[in-house]
């Protein structure tokens, strides 16, 4: 049951990540690319984290918090970027 | 009580892949970037939040490892979510608004991309002149 369960998840979070893929290519402000890509992101964990529960190991979940941190640090560098035109002041 | 625990931790996948995909369509079928704010950074989260929780209940009744990574990537992402939404919201005001064309925000300070905050106005005064 949790393996039908599982392929359905798969299925909806990829529709979604192609959803966010066009939002990314179409998109008509760079908010919406920038809103888009950390979407993106975190359709990226809940896909990990349901691989993780598949194969029945936890190893995968450290690339997890790693994908979260990076992800997060990245929208937010981006935003600064384009509100002060630099990262770090 | 495994089949409970099964018959629970598939309805928290099935619900989490759902709310994962509502947010994924609701950031192409909304019109406006602020509307459109709304989808990813609420329904998405939720999406995440339960597949997390059904892996914490996956690996602790059925494996039978206890496993806290999840808790900490739950805790980050609905730390980082409200954050991220603001900077979005506030790249957006930056790009395509001018402080005219805004409405009045009743207080000593305008908004907090064309103007700085209260505190520390005068110290941004005294820099931008020296």
């Amino acid at each position: 049951m949790i393996f039908y369960a599982l392929i359905f998840a798969f299925a909806a979070i990829g529709i979604g990540l192609l959803c966010n893929l066009w939002r990314l290519v179409q998109g008509p402000t760079i908010a919406d690319r920038i809103l888009a890509l950390d979407t993106m992101v975190i359709n990226s964990i809940a896909l990990i984290i349901l691989y993780g529960v598949l194969q029945g190991r936890t190893v995968l979940f450290e690339a997890a918090i790693l994908f979260a941190m990076v992800g997060f640090i990245s929208t937010v560098a981006y935003c600064k970027f384009v509100l002060r035109g630099d990262i770090i002041e | 009580m495994t089949l409970i625990a099964e018959i629970v931790i598939s309805l928290l996948i099935v619900a989490g892949g759902f709310f994962a995909f509502v947010g994924s369509f609701g950031l192409i079928k909304l019109p406006e970037i602020m509307q459109r704010l709304h989808a990813p950074t609420k329904a998405t989260t939720l999406g995440v939040g339960s597949v997390l929780v059904a892996s914490m209940l996956y690996f602790l009744v059925i494996e039978g490892i206890p496993s806290i990574h999840e808790l900490v990537i739950t805790l980050f992402l609905f730390l980082t979510a409200p954050i991220t939404a603001n900077f979005v919201a506030k790249a957006y005001i930056h790009r395509r608004e001018s402080p005219k064309s805004l409405p009045l925000t009743n207080r000593d300070a305008g908004w907090a991309t064309f103007d700085p905050p209260p505190d520390q106005r005068t110290a941004g005064e005294e820099r931008g002149t020296s």
